[in-house]
């Protein structure tokens, strides 16, 4: 037995001597399957979808972006980058801190990740899209067009759902429903905002950065 | 001294931390997967018997040359939601239903990982099979096919809403079979009974494990493929019509990823019937456990690497056709290796040939035929010969309903004893098998002859002299003799429930541990979780019964309460003492809530559609607002 080590109120299970924990850590945990899983369905949506992407492109002409349009811009892409990778360093200090039973900076930095999650989301809402839209193209000039709008409108849909997601939490973590056994809650948003941010890599790459190739 | 054994249960404190109040309230709140597994049941089956109807009334219009039954626009409606109908509201749900009840029970757990998202599988279920058929109370079924192909489903020529209601219908329903597949995999992995290794996991459970990691991983292509769809024709982007710089192979490519793993994910907890009903009726274990395992994730496996058979005839490369009629050509492997371990343990055992029995070899039968016809389809001249014909209808009608709706009934009457705590009556139920299978060989086997001889499919009828008719009779009225026999069935079923033999808790003393409960399971499963040392646990075990196992045989009581056993994945060794939760009305509000968020997408009342979409968002917030200590803490 391994139950030496501290652990949430134990139960007995009916055999001799045996009490086991009511709530598990990473693996053990049903809801960590379960936020796992559910990212497995979501990674393979956006692995199709940038395959489209690719097979849209490789079956167009020679020239890429068509009709005229330029090469995604990068500066601001990269600083959106920058800004939405870094909300990984806070978000998985939050979970640190609650394991160790820190409510104060769970709060704090899950109040900085969703910080620079939302200014992602502003840059690209408010600055990036409608200087396209203006400019450039819309979703409906062409598959082009309407590639870019769905692969990164797809993956800011989930930024959304993470930035609900932290909030949730948060509330959860001003009524003091978490401590350091019970904090599963934490621990899937965090799965879930990382996951987040890792598809933007592969976005980054084949929308911004394979055109200049 | 002693030992002092804490946490012991009693049937009494069990039923009181378990019991749901029947009535009104608790039919619409249950989360007991017994509940939600008969109901999955219940409702495929109607669904079975309403796209049943329709490919009779197709058969009616073929039964002879230049017959107008029904005009050329019913008939494509007819035969895309009967294609539609039996995937994706009959087999699927119907497969999900045998799994929601029986895999807790196999594996010695008190419920699924967890049971609200089960309820909502099933609403969502429902809900989406009424949303799709509601296109019928306006004229406009989907008229497609069920693969849907673009640019014919496109707006340009297909203005109409049918294929709005084939797209949405199908992206609603995949959200209750992932969120069901994601649930299986949980409980499989995690809530196996103490000692229960994965090589000692029943050989159906394993199908249901491979159908569910098949659903993970397939069902987004066709979501994925919906939405897009739904963009170009509702909002204007461009993802298949060649104007835009769209490539309407694309729309192919995507349908077909999904759609190939959709047929093996019906076909692999079918075989996983068939493992489950064979040892018990040869009355020895199962030869080549490990090979049928290995054969069934296989078959998972290579499922994703064979789609383009389906598009040989479409103009690729030929190279990627090669590479792709090795893989289909691959799957005979797997295949071949289960039918041998199957038809060995039959050799070595002694088979008694009870009904679940008789549809089981049924299904090797007819399993075997469309084996045979599929390498000559992945032989990539032939199926640029037969392509689109009948040909190609005999062979996928061979190996999904023989492969997948024989081994369903075989499960009915081998489990439903279970269910209703009654056997069905045997003597119709061999008259059912014997009108099916004659029935099916009727309807099915001219097929390929008519299509050698160049029927083609999906055309609602054909010119007289092309010597089709005589085989087409047949067909019809073997499609009738086959329904006669499901209808034999039903009444049998409904007859039993009531005045059937009583069946004991284990009538055909099977190995695994269902039968370690009553018929019908209480609604805790098991009064102690049991602990389990073989892989065939009841018939090495001679403790477990329906009273569970004794503390002694190292039952774990869980202190009786409201809680199940989380175990390693692996060895399945006890890790965990899980609250479980109770019933609850959120699953249904969401599926509500859901529900018309779609009817809103339907016809474009954004403000009704932004109505329902902060319903779906309060309802989640409902679901997972805490209520006393559950697993999402």
């Amino acid at each position: 037995m391994t139950l030496a080590r501290e652990a949430p109120p134990l139960v007995p299970t009916g055999q001799p001597d045996e009490w086991l924990p009511t709530v598990g850590e990473g693996p053990t945990n049903f809801g960590w399957w379960g936020m796992v899983l559910f990212i497995a369905v979501e990674a393979t949506v956006f692995a199709l979808l940038l395959a489209s992407y690719f097979y849209l492109r490789f079956r167009s002409g020679p020239v890429w972006p068509p009709d005229g349009i330029e090469s995604p811009k990068l500066k601001l892409a990269l600083v959106m980058s920058a800004i939405l990778w870094s909300s990984s360093l806070p978000v998985h200090l939050a979970h640190g801190a609650i394991k160790r039973g820190e409510q104060r900076k769970l709060r704090t930095y899950l109040a900085l990740g969703f910080l620079l999650g939302a200014t992602f989301l502003l840059l690209q809402g408010a600055v990036e899209y409608p200087d396209i839209v203006r400019h450039e193209f819309t979703p409906r000039t062409d598959a082009y067009g309407s590639m870019f709008f769905t692969i990164t409108g797809l993956h800011g849909a989930h930024v959304v759902v993470g930035l609900l997601m932290n909030a949730w939490v948060q509330l959860r973590a001003w009524q003091g429903a978490f401590d350091r056994y019970r904090h599963v809650s934490v621990g899937n948003f965090v799965l879930y905002w990382h996951f987040v941010d890792v598809v933007w890599v592969f976005v980054l790459a084949t929308l911004y950065l394979s055109p200049h190739l | 001294m002693a030992t002092v054994i804490t946490g012991a249960a009693s049937p009494e404190r069990l039923e009181e931390a378990w019991h749901e109040t029947p009535g009104l309230g608790s039919f619409l709140t249950t989360v007991d997967h017994k509940r939600i597994g008969k109901r999955y049941l219940y409702t495929g089956l109607l669904f079975l018997v309403i796209g049943g109807i329709e490919s009779l009334v197709m058969r009616i219009q073929l039964t002879h040359s230049n017959l107008h039954v029904v005009d050329p626009e019913t008939y494509n409606q007819l035969f895309s939601m009967h294609g539609v109908t039996m995937m994706f509201l009959f087999a699927t749900p119907v497969l999900s239903g045998f799994g929601n009840y029986l895999v807790p029970l196999m594996i010695g757990a008190r419920d699924m990982a967890f049971p609200r998202l089960n309820a909502l599988g099933y609403w969502v279920f429902l809900a989406a099979g009424l949303f799709l058929y509601s296109s019928f109370v306006v004229h406009r079924l989907p008229d497609a096919g069920w693969f849907n192909y673009t640019p014919l489903s496109d707006s340009v020529y297909t203005p109409g809403p049918n294929i709005d209601f084939y797209a949405l219908g199908l992206i609603f329903v995949g959200i209750s079979t992932t969120a069901g597949s994601i649930n299986f995999i949980v409980t499989i992995l995690k809530m196996r009974a103490p000692g229960m290794s994965l090589d000692r996991m029943p050989i159906f459970v394993w199908g249901e494990l491979a159908m569910a990691l098949t659903v993970v991983f397939a069902l987004p292509a066709l979501t994925l493929a919906n939405v897009m769809l739904e963009l170009e024709r509702r909002a204007g982007f461009h993802f298949f019509a060649p104007a835009g710089g769209g490539q309407p192979l694309l729309w192919q490519h995507l349908f077909w990823i999904f759609g190939h793993p959709e047929v093996y994910l019906v076909v692999l907890p079918a075989l996983g019937i068939a493992s489950a009903i064979i040892p018990t009726f040869c009355r020895r274990p199962m030869i080549g456990y490990t090979y049928i395992v290995l054969a069934e994730m296989a078959i998972a496996v290579i499922g994703f690497g064979v789609w383009v058979h389906h598009m040989f005839a479409v103009g690729l490369p030929t190279i990627g056709l090669g590479f792709i009629s090795l893989t289909s050509f691959l799957v005979v492997i797997p295949s071949g290796v289960q039918i041998f371990a199957w038809l060995a343990t039959m050799w070595a055992g002694k088979p008694v040939l009870r009904t679940p029995m008789l549809f089981v070899i049924g299904f090797i039968i007819l399993f075997v035929i469309g084996g045979l016809s599929g390498p000559m389809l992945a032989a990539v001249p032939l199926d640029q010969q037969v392509t689109d014909s009948y040909f190609v209808v005999a062979h996928f009608h061979y190996v999904l309903v023989g492969g997948a709706m024989f081994p369903i009934f075989a499960g009915i009457y081998f489990w439903a004893p279970k269910m209703t705590g009654r056997l069905l009556h045997e003597g119709w139920g061999k008259v059912s098998f014997w009108l099916m299978f004659v029935g099916f060989n009727a309807l099915f086997f001219p097929m390929h002859i008519l299509g050698l001889r160049g029927q083609p499919r999906r055309t609602y009828t054909y010119q007289a002299g092309q010597g089709w008719d005589f085989l087409n009779l047949v067909e019809t009225i073997g499609a009738f003799v086959l329904a006669l026999g499901i209808l034999v069935t039903f009444v049998n079923w409904v007859w039993s429930a009531k005045r059937g033999e009583p069946a004991g808790h284990d009538p055909w003393r099977g190995e695994s541990l269902e039968w370690a409960t009553t018929s019908p399971p209480a609604e805790y499963n098991f009064e102690n979780i049991p602990t389990v040392r073989s892989r065939e646990p009841m018939w090495d075990q001679p403790e477990l019964g329906p009273h569970g196992q004794p503390p002694e045989a190292g039952g774990r009581g869980l202190g009786g309460g409201h809680n199940t056993l989380g175990t390693s994945l692996l060895e399945a060794e006890p890790e965990v003492v899980v609250p479980m939760p109770h019933e609850s009305p959120w699953p249904l509000l969401l599926t509500v809530a859901l529900a018309a968020v779609f009817v809103g997408l339907l016809i474009r009342e954004w403000v009704f559609w932004a109505v329902a979409a902060v319903a779906t968002a309060i309802s989640v917030a409902g679901w997972f607002w805490p209520r006393g200590e559950t697993q999402e803490t």
